[in-house]
């Protein structure tokens, strides 16, 4: 499946290599243009390992770290196969990165991580983050996590993510000394504020809504799949009794003595069978948290949008308020009522020097505003633009995924039906010899 | 307290009229009996109970059969007094004893119950099925609710045709009284009834305190079962109650989760037909497990409560036995202590003998009585016990494999549901891909 991806993004990308290079991508021969990382370079997360330290505060703390592993294409393509380039990276570096690419591409859909804290957790699953199960959920997620944005035809080219890759010590001070952090901060800031834009971009609105559907519609679907997990465990478990009682009953009966008791060896199995059902599931409620997650990051790029229009809308708002004041003071003319307007009727008008210098800085005022007003328009195009163009690629990707996952489900639907058969018809031939 | 307080007249209660058309009965029988009333062998009975879901009870003993009994149309009865429900007893028989083939009347629970206590009266020993209870406290359902009265009618049912292919149950003269009058409220007047169970209880409470000389070992081992037979029943029934329970819940969260996938599917594209899809397969599989529920609780569950009641019929009718026994040997007792009087009395004084041994004489028959009684008593318990054993085990492994079955048909049900829907997702797809291509 990632492969088809590849081969349909790499088309779409050579329209963005221009751009990329602008953006902190790899000014490197080795690269070819227009290609994505992830058909140079094979990527795993391979292991997941615990590990002991002292933490930013001296406190010891244990975490689980990842072994990424890499290994060059081409060398793979030409039969060698080289051992991987490894090394190991915590969560908390996975997020680091991400949240990088996102202020670095306000306009991309920037593939989520796994989640940080086990949700949707039914009664006996564990919210343990050092859980062995959860460590290896985690572990496929990340990976996940890396191919989608190794395969992106904007996010592959980034150079943050190369080192994420190649430079185990110091790829963190080098995020840092981006200075990305100050710009999500003020991003951040900003919105949070609450604006509201006078002609907001029609299908960016619709993709917004959309977005805030998508959320609420898989947690739904994922909360009351966590109940149904949780109340089908209890059903096979409690057939666990009947193991038990058809053994003791087995033991003071004669005839009936054999078919009860293998009758009940298969009650145990069929309790047991459940746990591996109920895991597998959860991987179908990974795909689901995925997109959970996903639609975070469309009304994120939506929202960003927005707020560059509101900038924009706010610059031009400021243009035409200070061409106004120039024509007022050029004409004398007071069109809209404003103080100085009134203090000037009132006490009488400026020396016509003062009202030279005044118009001089305001036709100075007024030439950057329209170069203010023409770059961010260009900006807001240019983003709404990029931001279409990453959206309809999402929802290609997401309805392939879905769909998949959808039947991926049915598969495992029909694997506990046949599991379920076989046990129950196993039952039954031991009643027919009761 | 010794036998001797309990009233001699009581004791010959117990050979009423009744008494002696079953006891005649009863002897036919007992000859026949090395543990083993009926003419065909255990093995050749568990044959002919093949796996028939409708006539099972009829076709249970069907060898001598000739009273067909059915229980049903259960009607209100309101009176100033009080409310009941009646039931439709249709009885149809070639027995030479009744008068005519057919006869409609109609039974309250009170009759059952009449009918039931003359029985275990006149056939201290013999097992007999239980019948439903008077009420459930536990599920908290109103008499008059209607699955309440569906299911005492079909325990009801069952408990007739039971009786009536027992080989001497059938023969009760109560039990006939039970089919053929209009009115029963005279016959209930009739007989010891009160009394004798009064009197019951007394020897009951008289015997305790002695306890039993000696126990034959069949006997004790037979006590031994049913204690551990009544422990195993409770807790089958007890897990299948749960599991009841639990497919319940799980049932309602599957009626929660799929709806979740058609509000998707309402505000997606290319995804709205496989959301919706496999919507309706949740939905289906929601529908299947509530008639998997269902047959769990219409052929299981009643089938277990039954024996559980079962199990304590069998503790009752050991004690019953224990009780005769008890009441042999104090008699027996009492004499052995009488004849050395005996001895002493003629030695000092010649008047009177005559008196005493006429006592003694007296005596001594009644515990030749007892004694047959006590013969008689073990007799018909070996045998009902042999027939009890065939009857439970057939009853229980037909019960858990319909219940097998059924799981399996759920299960078969659901695949099939998934399957297709996987089918037209497949189907989907391919003309996607083609699509794709051809573009």
């Amino acid at each position: 499946r990632m492969a088809e991806d590849v081969k349909e993004e790499s088309v779409t990308s050579n329209d963005e290599s221009d751009l990329a290079a602008s953006d902190g991508s790899l000014n490197n021969t080795m690269l070819t243009e227009g290609s994505c990382l992830l058909r140079r370079m094979e990527i795993s997360v391979a292991e997941a390992e615990k590990r002991s330290g002292k933490n930013a505060v001296s406190i010891q703390e244990t975490y689980t770290v990842y072994l990424v592993e890499t290994r060059p294409m081409d060398a793979i393509a030409e039969g060698h196969n080289p051992p991987p380039d490894s090394l190991w990276r915590r969560y908390s570096e996975f997020e680091l990165l991400r949240n990088y690419l996102i202020v670095t591409y306000p306009y991309i859909v920037v593939p989520p991580l796994p989640e940080k804290r086990a949700e949707f957790v039914w009664h006996k699953l564990s919210a343990d983050n050092m859980d062995p199960d959860f460590v290896e959920r985690r572990r496929i997620g990340l990976e996940n996590f890396l191919l989608r944005v190794a395969s992106h035809p904007v996010l592959s080219n980034n150079e943050m993510l190369y080192h994420f890759l190649t430079k185990e010590h110091g790829w963190k001070e080098m995020v840092y000394e981006t200075g990305f952090q100050a710009k999500a901060d003020s991003r951040l800031r900003a919105l949070s504020a609450t604006f509201r834009v006078r002609s907001p971009h029609k299908r960016l609105v619709e993709m917004k809504h959309y977005s805030d559907g998508l959320q609420s519609h898989t947690s739904q679907l994922l909360r009351a799949r966590t109940r149904v997990a949780d109340r089908l465990y209890a059903v096979y478990k409690v057939h666990g009794n009947y193991g038990r009682v058809f053994s003791e009953w087995s033991a003071i009966e004669k005839e009936m003595g054999d078919g009860l008791q293998s009758a009940g060896h298969h009650m145990d199995a069929y309790a047991a069978s459940v746990d591996d059902i109920l895991e597998e599931e959860e991987h179908y409620a990974d795909q689901l948290k995925e997109y959970l997650s996903y639609a975070e990051a469309v009304r994120a790029v939506c929202r960003k949008h927005e707020l560059s229009q509101f900038e924009l809308e706010m610059a031009s708002q400021d243009l035409i308020s200070k061409k106004q004041q120039r024509e007022e003071l050029a004409t004398g003319i007071v069109r809209t009522f404003s103080l100085k307007g009134m203090t000037n009727k009132l006490f009488g008008q400026e020396a016509p020097e003062q009202r030279d210098a005044k118009l001089n800085l305001l036709e100075e005022l007024i030439a950057e505003g329209e170069e203010t007003v023409k770059e961010k328009t260009a900006e807001c195009d240019e983003h709404a633009e990029k931001a279409w163009a990453d959206i309809v690629r999402f929802k290609d990707q997401k309805d392939k995924d879905l769909q998949e996952a959808l039947i991926n489900y049915a598969l495992m639907q029909i694997s506990m039906c046949k599991k379920g058969i076989q046990v129950w018809s196993n039952a039954k031939e031991c009643f027919l010899k009761m | 307290m010794s036998g001797a307080t309990v009233p001699a007249d009581i004791s010959g209660h117990m050979l009423d009229l009744d008494e002696d058309e079953d006891l005649e009965v009863f002897s036919k029988n007992t000859s026949l009996a090395d543990g083993n009333p009926m003419p065909n062998s255990p093995d050749s009975m568990v044959n002919q109970f093949r796996l028939d879901e409708e006539n099972e009870e009829e076709q249970q003993g069907a060898i001598n059969k000739d009273i067909f009994v059915t229980v049903d149309n259960p009607e209100s009865h309101i009176s100033a007094i009080e409310t009941f429900i009646t039931y439709r007893v249709v009885t149809r028989t070639t027995c030479s004893e009744f008068d005519s083939s057919e006869y409609e009347v109609r039974r309250r629970y009170q009759d059952f119950l009449w009918l039931k206590s003359r029985l275990e009266e006149n056939y201290p020993t013999l097992i007999i099925h239980p019948l439903p209870e008077k009420f459930v406290m536990k599920s908290m359902v109103e008499r008059f609710n209607d699955d309440f009265i569906e299911t005492r009618r079909k325990a009801l049912h069952r408990f007739l045709n039971r009786i009536a292919d027992h080989p001497i149950l059938s023969c009760s003269h109560h039990f006939k009284v039970f089919l053929t009058e209009e009115e029963l409220a005279p016959h209930r007047k009739l007989g010891p009834g009160f009394l004798s169970r009064m009197s019951e209880t007394m020897r009951a409470m008289a015997n305790s305190v002695r306890g039993l000389r000696s126990k034959l070992e069949e006997f004790a081992v037979m006590q031994a079962y049913v204690d551990d037979f009544s422990n195993k029943m409770c807790s089958v029934d007890k897990v299948t109650n749960r599991i009841i329970k639990e497919h319940r819940e799980y049932m309602d969260e599957l009626k929660q989760y799929g709806p979740t996938y058609f509000q998707w599917a309402e505000s997606e594209e290319l995804l709205a037909e496989p959301l919706k899809g496999v919507g309706s397969c949740v939905e289906r599989c929601s529908k299947e497990t509530e008639e998997q529920i269902q047959h769990l609780s219409e052929v299981l569950v009643p089938t277990l409560h039954e024996y559980v009641l079962c199990a304590d019929t069998l503790k009752a009718v050991m004690r019953r036995r224990d009780n005769i026994q008890a009441e042999f040997e104090a008699k027996n007792e009492a004499l052995a202590s009488r004849t050395t009087d005996k001895e002493m009395a003629v030695a000092t004084a010649t008047g009177g003998l005559n008196d005493k041994e006429r006592e003694s004489k007296k005596l001594q028959e009644e515990v030749d009585d007892l004694a047959d009684r006590v013969e008689q008593a073990n007799n018909a318990l070996r045998g009902d016990w042999s027939r009890w054993r065939t009857s439970m085990r057939a009853d229980l492994k037909s019960a858990f494999i319909s219940t097998a079955a059924k799981n399996v048909d759920y299960y078969e049900k659901c695949l099939a549901v998934w399957e297709s829907f996987l089918l037209s997702q497949r189907g989907e797809s391919m003309e996607q891909r083609n699509g794709a291509d051809a573009s």
